[in-house]
């Protein structure tokens, strides 16, 4: 009896608020429609299918007419879908279990060791290209067991952006932040001078290890040894700047994007963050500059590389790939690299000799060259697809070492048995 | 035939016209053989058995055979996945996250759905008594509802924020410390319950105060008669009258919270370490939230929580014929 009661009063209600709900996401959703979607069935003809993870670009967009450009050159039309990161790997895996896989894909770079594994990418040589002039340390993320899945087209990594006016204040000479010790002295005299110090990410997603890498293996540590001393040494400096206060304990559920936002309101001293932002580092309401993330007794700590990979999937007509090949190499000659740079603003070349090209329109660009020529790929080392499994035990571990759950020693241990048990 | 009644909604609209079909042409075909009539009333429901199949028995399906099989990722794109019968269950029950996610849903669930009932409740009895402006405060309490829940979610993560939130910079006003909400091991379930009970009160209001509508008013005439207040009145009138609505409503909630997964995500993504890890949490990170799509644990854990809302859903039952009985 109040079965129907009941529905009949939530109907007109529910129909009620189901407008106003549609109403809203449509105002949410209208500014984000972006991207190409096309169908991304068997391309007929002269028509080969390209995707990448950037939907900001739309068709109308400069990275749009180079991809078609280099279609032409090559005597096709591409048709171009943009996916949201994530959704491209997934997109990508499902399309190679139905066989539809498109001709070209550019593919975040730890991806490329997960897809490689399945079996659905050819390998560059496979496909005749040359991989002789790249950095190895970029193109490493994309080697698996020797063979080479897909080419960089472009690198970038992460660097400590610094507030100068607030170092001004306090008295910190940039130039003499190279080791961990200078730096926590510094973090030390912007905090007694009233500022905040340091902010990063230390969220439990890939960002979060993304960003404890270069203190990881700036302290020495190996991915394949989390417990290491070098590894607990690493942990206990983000945890010992979260006590002293040097850090705000928001650092525990910061995105990277969070990061910026709070350096962009001029509170923090430093922030660790990446080449995207030096854009919009230019126009923040301070003067800013970086210095490289620093080891611990000196030098620079390499960094992850992040960036993306060309690849080019597996076909049933492997009369394909000789179109695919061409489209290939039009984005990864010299001066498509530096294209491809000016096009995102924060991708350096992979190549020495796009890195003097690059440099040559822009020297400022000088410390992110030297930062990428130092970064080292996630799943270098051989760790391949076992990088993800470990990678979320050490997120996990600095999760629980940062809100105290754990001390230090502790979250490590139980993430290199948690790291070991899912990878053997 | 093609006068369907209004639509109302899809699968509403298809069981109206298989529903009214045997009356009409029954009528008109009169003499007819009454298997002709059968395959018409086949016929007619065929598009919601379709619809049935294919959006509820196979995705069900899908997700035993992902969990019994171990699906990595080769596995998957290859189509050879090994057999693996319940292996993958041992893991799940074996895991060092079970206790603690079993833990957390537990808490998260029932603390939730008791706060969003009897706040619901009380404000559904409050906007009985219909007072000037009770339908526009009453509307403004669903809110909550009406909002994506990104948006929602963003903003209680905003507000529960360690070092400049809203909640903690009052907090500090009245001399009470800093308290880390979302990065706490300690606070982060209580912060992402608190945001959850705030989203389901407008779903508890609305249903309640519709079942408070079905009760007559000389029932509480004769309950003021007799000399009963408003306290004695909710206890002995509303409340029991109130039962059969009740029940269905924490049936709801609870296969409803069971499976939350946006609001956690959004404040925590489960964390820090596993301290706000829900069932539905653990499954979803399994399959979508490492760079590594881990499927067959992730369908495990979804089974599980499928049967705990069956298990509910078959106590409900069990308590609804009983109480038919008597």
């Amino acid at each position: 009896m109040d079965h129907t009661t009941r529905r009949n009063v939530r109907l007109p209600l529910t129909a009620g608020f189901a407008t106003v709900v549609v109403g809203l996401l449509g105002a949410c959703s209208s500014g984000t429609d972006v991207g190409t979607d096309t169908e991304t069935g068997d391309a007929a003809g002269g028509t080969y299918t390209w995707w990448d993870p950037y939907p900001q670009h739309d068709t109308s967009s400069d990275w749009a007419s180079r991809v078609q450009a280099c279609g032409e050159e090559a005597g096709v039309t591409i048709e171009r879908t943009a996916y949201d990161t994530t959704a491209l790997t997934n997109q990508a895996l499902l399309s190679a279990q139905e066989g539809t896989s498109p001709d070209v894909i550019l593919i975040d770079n730890p991806a490329v060791s997960t897809l490689a594994d399945t079996g659905m990418l050819t390998t560059v040589d496979e496909l005749g290209l040359d991989t002789a002039a790249t950095d190895e340390n970029l193109l490493a993320a994309g080697v698996v067991e020797g063979a080479a899945y897909g080419i960089p087209i472009g690198a970038n990594t992460l660097s400590l952006y610094y507030n100068a006016e607030i170092l001004s204040d306090a008295g910190v000479d940039p130039a003499s932040i190279t080791d961990w010790d200078s730096l926590t002295a510094a973090l030390k005299a912007v905090t007694d001078a009233g500022h905040k110090g340091i902010t990063f990410s230390g969220i439990g997603t890939e960002e979060g290890s993304f960003q404890f890498l270069p203190w990881f293996w700036g302290a020495g540590a190996d991915l394949r040894d989390l417990d290491s001393p070098e590894a607990v040494a690493a942990l206990e400096l983000w945890k010992g700047w979260l006590d002293a206060g040097y850090a705000p304990n928001s650092v525990i559920n910061n995105s990277q994007n969070t990061v910026w936002e709070e350096f962009l309101t001029g509170d923090f001293a430093f922030a660790e963050n990446g080449t995207w932002q030096v854009n919009s580092a230019a126009e923040a309401e301070f003067e800013t500059g970086i210095v490289q993330l620093p080891g611990r007794d000196g030098g620079g700590a390499p960094a992850p590389t992040g960036g993306e990979f060309i690849v080019a999937p597996v076909q049933e007509d492997t009369a394909r790939y000789e179109v695919t090949r061409q489209i290939v190499e039009c984005m990864t000659t010299p001066e498509g690299f530096v294209e491809t740079a000016n096009t995102f603003a924060y991708y350096i070349p992979p190549t020495a000799e796009g890195q003097e090209a690059l440099l040559a329109d822009n020297a400022d660009l000088e410390p992110w060259v030297e930062a990428v020529r130092n970064a080292k790929g996630r799943t270098s080392d051989d760790l391949g697809t076992d990088y993800p499994l470990i990678s979320e035990a050490l997120w996990t571990a600095v999760q629980n070492a940062l809100s105290g759950a754990q001390t230090p020693a502790e979250a490590l241990a139980t993430a290199q048995a948690d790291a070991e048990a899912a990878t053997s | 035939m093609t006068t369907t009644p209004t639509a109302v909604g899809t699968s509403r609209d298809r069981r109206g016209v298989a529903g009214t079909v045997p009356a009409t042409p029954a009528g008109r075909r009169r003499g007819r053989a009454p298997g002709a009539s059968r395959w018409a009333a086949v016929g007619f429901a065929a598009p919601l058995l379709v619809y049935l199949v294919l959006f509820y028995a196979y995705p069900l399906w899908r997700n035993i055979d992902l969990s019994v099989h171990d699906y990595t990722i080769r596995a998957f794109v290859q189509g050879n996945a090994e057999f693996v019968g319940l292996e993958k269950y041992a893991e799940v029950f074996g895991s060092s996250v079970f206790g603690t996610a079993l833990w957390n849903t537990a808490v998260f669930t029932l603390v939730s759905i008791a706060f969003q009932y009897a706040i619901g409740l009380a404000l559904a009895v409050f906007f009985r008594s219909g007072f000037q402006l009770s339908a526009v405060l009453r509307g403004m309490f669903l809110v909550p509802w009406l909002l994506p829940l990104i948006v929602s979610a963003s903003t209680w993560a905003w507000m529960l924020a360690s070092d400049n939130g809203i909640v903690n910079s009052v907090l500090e006003a009245f001399g009470i410390g800093q308290i880390n909400w979302l990065t706490s091991p300690d606070t982060a379930l209580i912060s992402v319950t608190i945001a959850n009970i705030w989203l389901g009160i407008p779903f508890n209001l609305v249903i309640l105060y519709s079942g408070l509508q079905n009760i007559p008013g000389d029932v509480y005439e004769a309950a003021s008669l007799d000399g009963a207040g408003p306290w004695r009145q909710f206890w002995s009138v509303t409340f029991p009258l109130l039962r059969p609505v009740s029940a269905i409503t924490l049936l709801l909630g609870l296969i409803y919270t069971l499976k939350v997964v946006d609001v956690i995500w959004i404040m925590t993504t489960g964390g820090p370490g596993n301290s706000s890890t829900t069932f539905a949490i653990w499954s979803y990170r399994e399959a979508f939230g490492t760079g590594q799509p881990d499927f067959s644990p992730a369908a495990a854990v979804g089974n599980v929580l499928i049967v705990i809302a069956l298990v509910f859903g078959f106590l409900y039952l069990q308590l609804q014929r009983r109480q038919e009985e008597s």
